[in-house]
């Protein structure tokens, strides 16, 4: 078995240029694979951050009659004493932050210009907002006690020329069905790198919020981040005694799972292309390198060799190939991800709405991805070695040694 | 005791749709330790009979029977697993391994027979010496000359033991020097170990070193110059 291997590994010497191309072509499909893969984690990765931060939270307790699509404010449809909950809830050692919510719907306008919103009524004071706070790109961040500021979204303020300090005018539903409307300031500008989020969303004190849609005491929702993502099924088995609704980060992000299943199912087909590139590379050197040998493989016939000792010599070739495109393969994605990261790669607006993703795509390298994704080509390189190894193992004894070579 | 029996073997060559018949009916008998030489010209079915004896290939019809083993019908596997334990070769050209060290080749026999690593030391530089090449040991074939390499797949032909050393052509390749070396060296290594070679070629000054010679001419025997002794 040893000679075997040291014949394979010093073949693949004889034409050393051949040999390196070809374990260039398997490390660079596997490089390949392991950039697509990284890129996608990175953006399913960002997507979902970028939602549980911004929209949905570990964990939201709401009205069971709440319809997050209508931003119902009827008071049924609220939370009611929301403060008194969130303390609550905070209390828990696995909670970070729980904060009460009001979402509402309404149109802003300048003199000539006026677009769709969703309005957040926040507590400026809760962790959970440091998002925006951190966000802020010019102007102050919200006080609670603000009767008459809010903060609007970089894409939202361009749109209507908006700068800090200029006056806007809301119209807001309210609870009974009716329209208020009133002239606000823009007390700072703030940008989450998230396009379809800061375009539509502008953020006002929850205190202010309740009161200009009359649902005093109310709101849509407490949102709950947790310190660690994995204890969100002990926090919603200990929140099932409040008699509201419980919905986890997973039923609130569908959509992005959804998404995150169909790119792999776009991107298997995008390996198999790749791999049947690499597979046809391998296949190609070693019929060669078949052809070139068909008189040693006489010889190694004439001495008795079997069959499949001599199969088993060309894919101990194949598998030397597979082991050095693979190490090669790893160094170069790994170098490429780093590459890629250095400045991530801008996207802006992807144009997809209710789903949130961050401006720049940043690949993220799992060791899972790898780990299968080297295997995966490992496997397949030896499988393309498979058809030169039946070849020489066939071949006839005395045909073989009558070939040129 | 005879190692190779042939009876009455044909080989049909279809090339298209055209018939070769290689061998015509040829039978022929070689005790143990006889140094025979096939002779005749091109084509006259020399190459076409070591590859019959030598399980390399099977004849259309007839029988071949080697150490008292019927060949005939083997499978691959079979054929190869007689070939590495009975039967030794020596091709025209320095059928070599060009990756392998001259050891290497010479051990490669009695790898694949499952030899121990001290018996392969033992038996491939006893070898080498016999060939007096135990100097280029670690010398791989193109870093040898044409007689070294000839010298070296001897070895290794010798390196099981085998019942039987078929030689195509030995000197084709090789200067009437090299040449004569290497008939030298295969007949002291029949008298001194007992192996019956059987080699094929048209060089009249190699057929001077056989015992016996076999004539063939359209793929029959023409004549045997043991018989003639009867």
């Amino acid at each position: 078995m040893l000679q075997i291997f040291k014949m394979a590994f010093r073949d693949l010497g004889r034409n050393r240029r051949r040999t390196f191309f070809s374990a260039l072509a398997v490390a660079i499909g596997l490089a390949l694979l392991m950039l697509m893969a990284s890129v996608i984690n990175g953006e399913m990765g960002n997507a979902i951050q970028s939602s549980i931060l911004l929209q949905s939270g570990h964990i939201q307790v709401r009205s069971f009659s709440f319809d997050e699509n209508k931003s119902s404010l009827k008071w049924e449809d609220l939370v009611a004493n929301p403060d008194e909950i969130a303390a609550k809830v905070a209390a828990f050692p696995q909670v970070k932050a729980a904060t009460p919510r009001l979402f509402a719907s309404g149109f802003l306008s300048t003199g000539d210009e006026s677009t769709g919103v969703k309005i957040y009524g926040i507590d400026p004071n809760s962790v959970a907002n440091d998002p925006y706070r951190m966000g802020l790109l010019s102007g102050n961040f919200l006080t609670a006690d603000d009767r008459e500021g809010l903060l609007i979204g970089k894409p939202a303020a361009d749109k209507l020329h908006l700068q800090v300090g200029d006056t806007v005018g809301l119209s807001v539903n309210t609870s009974n069905g009716d329209v208020q409307e009133q002239v606000f300031t823009v007390r700072g500008i703030y940008s989450t790198n998230t396009y379809a989020f800061d375009v539509s969303t502008i953020l006002m004190p929850l205190a202010k919020a309740q009161a200009i849609t009359q649902t005093e005491n109310h709101a849509s929702t407490i949102f709950i981040l947790l310190k660690n993502e994995t204890d969100t099924d002990s926090v919603v088995a200990a929140l099932q005694g409040l008699n509201l609704d419980i919905l986890t980060w997973r039923d609130m992000n569908q959509l992005i799972v959804e998404f995150e299943t169909m790119a792999n199912s776009y991107i298997a087909f995008f390996y198999l292309i790749i791999l049947a590139i690499t597979a046809s590379v391998i296949v190609n050197t070693l019929i060669m390198s078949v052809y070139e040998r068909t008189r040693e493989i006489g010889i190694l016939s004439a001495v008795g060799m079997r069959g499949s000792r001599i199969l088993g010599l060309f894919l101990a070739e194949s598998a030397f190939l597979a082991v050095g495109g693979v190490i090669l393969g790893v160094i170069l994605g790994w170098g490429g991800v780093q590459l890629f990261n250095i400045n991530g790669f801008y996207i802006g607006n992807m144009g997809l709405s209710g789903f949130l993703v961050g401006d720049t795509i940043r690949a993220q390298l799992m060791l899972d991805d790898i780990v299968n994704l080297s295997v995966m080509t490992f496997i397949v390189t030896l499988l393309a070695g498979l058809y030169p190894a039946v070849t020489a193992s066939r071949l006839e004894p005395v045909a073989a040694l009558r070939a040129e070579k | 005791m005879e190692v190779v029996k042939v009876e009455n073997i044909t080989r049909v060559y279809q090339i298209g749709k055209v018939e070769t018949r290689a061998l015509q009916g040829v039978s022929l008998t070689i005790e143990n330790g006889e140094f025979t030489a096939l002779v005749g010209p091109s084509g006259s079915g020399k190459t076409t009979l070591l590859q019959m004896i030598g399980c390399l290939d099977q004849p259309s019809t007839g029988r071949v029977v080697i150490s008292g083993q019927d060949v005939t019908r083997l499978n691959r596997n079979q054929r190869a697993d007689m070939r590495r334990g009975h039967i030794g070769f020596i091709f025209q050209f320095f059928a070599l391994i060009p990756t392998l060290t001259a050891y290497e080749n010479v051990e490669m026999p009695l790898l694949l027979n499952g030899h121990t690593p001290k018996e392969r030391r033992e038996r491939v530089m006893e070898l080498l010496k016999a060939v007096d090449l135990a100097d280029r040991a670690n010398n791989r074939p193109d870093q040898l000359s044409g007689g070294q390499q000839q010298r070296v797949a001897i070895a290794r032909a010798l390196a099981p033991k085998p019942a039987l050393i078929l030689a195509d052509e030995p000197t084709a390749n090789l200067d009437t020097a090299n040449g004569q070396q290497v008939m030298e060296i295969m007949k002291k290594l029949n008298q001194e170990t007992g192996v019956t070679f059987v080699f094929a070629t048209h060089d009249p000054r190699v057929i001077s070193y056989a015992a016996r010679v076999v004539t063939l001419k359209d793929g029959v025997i023409e004549k045997d110059s043991a018989s003639e002794a009867k």
